[in-house]
């Protein structure tokens, strides 16, 4: 992937500019797994780097990670599929250039205050220059602004492109999700002394973020992929994405209303909120049938001997069907079952969140944004067929176990603190620590720093099949060409 | 497609106004409910207070009246229940006074990263216990930390321990010193005493058993 720069065979220059966002996206993924690592060993050594970097830092740096990863896996994912959608150069590519560099340098600014900085007075200037302290969104107000005008050149650029070149069913979707996705980041940039009126429009961040917009972000993705790996039909695959829009929204929406419950919010939310976020695993089931369906399809044709091997990057294609899989459990199955208020009144708040929140991202938006990375490569190298490697398949084996051991380490730990300090000793203090100390807790906290541990190999896999499939497989691939000839 | 029929079920323009009908439809439904809803956690004023009117946030001086969280056979669960006046830090704080503490304890609480560790209405991270109900806590009113700091109120304990956490360890996952000064942290225990106040449909359940299920020794510590 790094030296794509030099033996890029792009013809767009905006698909360049992607490959520099996928660059961005792996260095945070990794400093993601790093905190992670950290957060994971201070819940069962407490004292390590106690008032040097505290689990309160650590936390902070794991989930901005992970948001500004996927803002900038999903923003590099646009830029790479933009010219073969609408057939023209990106409009205003060299402001997106700008954009990119701009964006960069305030992150790290923002990470080395956070890392450095940590926390400051109870003062506005708090929240204008170090952190807003409130969870996923931290970012101190100057970056937000920053942020903003960020995103509204990359906003300009897909809607100016997407007017000028072709209008595929893909790129509307595309270009009305980015407006709702970029205008829902305003509603967490306000102070209030109200704190549920805070987390009301938190929500509006959080939630149809992750569970609206991103959604369906995925969904158009998952559409691209199709059609560009197995050369599915654009009309079976953009028919498929109505609908899923139709259940994503219908659902995500008013899905909201499950994170209403307990903040201070009338009770008609816990009807709304049951009904609607139990519909919201319909469209991932849909998802699911829908990518296993158009591979089936494909496959069959090709074992028919009418198109050659159907798929032509299998890299990219086993994550998109890996997301297929993980959205459906992460975010259908791990999600539903602590969504309903009766249920969700004793594990709100508990480490039932945790499993479901990191099955869920990756499941739903890691996978694919790694697949969309490997669709880059092959177009950086002229790739006709890209095949697996070693480093593949280990990257493929190992972050799959070891996301979903940490997802069942979760779940055992947040079953027992559901039973012991929410059921049975009304949430305390005390009834707090006496569930954290019970062996069981303790002993899914252990397994979930071990496959913790195994996650952040398969990222060294990955990390390595990254930056070298595209130099091997080019390789192999005019090798094979010159015998052929001769 | 020269009039031929083709069904419905194929059909992307079928689809699309579909999508388009069902999401404007959901969001304006969302709108709707978002207009009722600020208009019931709007925080409520202190006449509300002095007139016994219960509001689902109320105004800043809930400061200044005892608060109790208890079964409300009616609903289903508990309530938080405002009660007689109480001196906080050994006074009556004016609206505007209370106000500004809250807005100070509020701004304090993001400047130092709570939810980070704690959970707030049950929302932020796992590390630390939950401060939705904290200034209810038994371990606060049942002598526990007030014996341990030196203090003889809730509200002195509190700031006491805030400034000054890792002297007065609790559990082995201590917390760590984040520079609160003194005016801080009467800043946040105040934002903790208004947020133990907000009605918060009964979460967390049983929050009262808590100190019941310990007295009888059930548990081992």
């Amino acid at each position: 992937m790094l030296t794509s720069i030099k033996s890029n065979q792009f013809q767009y220059e905006s698909k360049k500019l992607a490959m520099n966002y996928f660059r961005v996206a792996i260095v945070l993924f990794g400093a993601q797994l790093l905190m992670g690592l950290i957060a994971a060993t201070q819940f069962l050594y407490p004292s390590f780097l106690f008032e040097v970097f505290d689990f309160s830092v650590a936390r902070m740096v794991h989930i901005n990670a992970l948001v500004v990863w996927m803002l900038y896996a999903m923003i590099g994912s646009v830029y790479l599929l933009l010219p073969d959608e609408s057939g023209i150069e990106t409009v205003g590519i060299k402001l997106g250039k700008l954009a990119f560099w701009v964006l960069t340098a305030a992150v790290t600014v923002v990470v080395l205050v956070y890392i450095f900085i940590q926390v400051g007075p109870g003062t506005e200037s708090t929240i204008w220059l170090i952190n807003e302290g409130r969870e996923y969104i931290e970012a101190p107000r100057w970056a937000d602004i920053g942020i903003v005008v960020v995103v509204l050149i990359f906003y300009y650029n897909v809607f100016a492109t997407y007017m000028k070149g072709n209008k595929t069913g893909i790129l509307t979707v595309l270009v009305a999700d980015l407006f709702a996705l970029a205008g829902l980041y305003l509603c967490g940039m306000f102070f209030t002394d109200n704190i549920s009126m805070d987390q009301y429009w938190w929500w509006w961040v959080i939630h149809l973020w992750v569970e609206a917009t991103w959604e369906v972000f995925v969904g158009s993705l998952a559409a691209y992929g199709l059609i560009r790996i197995l050369g599915a039909k654009r009309q079976i695959v953009e028919m498929w994405l109505w609908i899923e829009v139709l259940m994503l929204f219908g659902s995500g929406i008013l899905g909201l209303g499950h994170h209403y419950f307990w903040i201070g919010t009338p009770e008609y939310w816990w009807e709304i909120g049951a009904l609607f976020s139990a519909l919201e695993p319909v469209p991932l089931v849909a998802m699911f049938v829908h990518v296993l369906y158009d591979w089936g399809k494909e496959q069959g044709h090709a074992e028919a001997g009418q198109a050659g091997h159907a798929v032509k990057n299998s890299p990219a294609m086993a994550w998109i069907a890996i997301n297929a899989f993980g959205n459906f459990l992460g975010a259908g199955i791990w999600g539903f079952f602590h969504t309903l208020p009766q249920v969700n009144i004793y594990t709100h708040g508990t480490q039932f969140t945790a499993a479901h929140g990191h099955l869920a991202f990756f499941g739903a938006y890691a996978t694919i944004l790694v697949g969309m990375m490997y669709l880059g490569i092959q177009g950086a190298y002229g790739i006709r067929k890209m095949t697996m490697t070693f480093n593949t398949k280990m990257a493929i084996f190992l972050l799959v176990f070891g996301v979903l051991g940490m997802t069942v380490s979760l779940t055992i730990a947040g079953y027992e603190q559901v039973l012991v300090e929410r059921a049975d000793l009304g949430g305390g203090w005390d009834a707090y620590f006496i569930a954290q100390n019970l062996p069981w807790y303790i002993q899914a906290q252990g397994w979930r720093l071990t496959m913790g541990l195994v996650t952040f190999v398969g990222f060294i896999f990955l990390l390595v099949d990254l930056l070298t499939i595209g130099r091997v497989e080019h390789a192999e691939e005019s090798e094979s060409a010159q015998t052929a000839a001769a | 497609m020269s009039g031929k029929k083709v069904s419905v079920w194929t059909s992307i323009t079928f689809w699309r106004r579909s999508a388009a009908w069902v999401t404007g439809t959901a969001t304006v439904l969302l709108m709707w409910l978002t207009f009722d809803t600020m208009g019931q956690i709007a925080m409520g004023s202190d006449a509300d207070l002095e007139n016994g009117v219960a509001k689902r946030i109320p105004a800043a001086t809930v400061i200044n009246y005892h608060i109790d969280y208890k079964m409300d056979e009616k609903r289903g669960h508990e309530v938080p229940v405002i009660g007689e006046k109480q001196l906080f830090f050994g006074k009556e704080w004016s609206a505007e006074e209370a106000a500004e503490l809250l807005r100070h304890g509020k701004l304090t609480q993001q400047a130092k990263n709570c939810m980070n560790c704690h959970t707030l209405l049950g929302n932020g991270a796992y590390y630390a216990p939950d401060l939705t109900k904290a200034w209810l806590d038994p371990k606060w009113n049942d002598g526990t930390m007030t014996g341990i700091t030196g203090k003889d109120t809730v509200e002195e304990a509190m700031a006491e321990f805030l400034m000054h956490p890792s002297q007065f360890p609790t559990h082995e996952r201590m917390m760590p010193d984040l520079g609160i000064t003194k005016d801080e942290a009467i800043a946040l225990v105040a934002f903790l005493k208004h947020m133990s106040a907000i009605d918060t449909n009964g979460f967390p359940r049983n929050f009262s058993q808590s100190a019941k299920r310990l007295e009888g020794g059930t548990h081992a510590h």
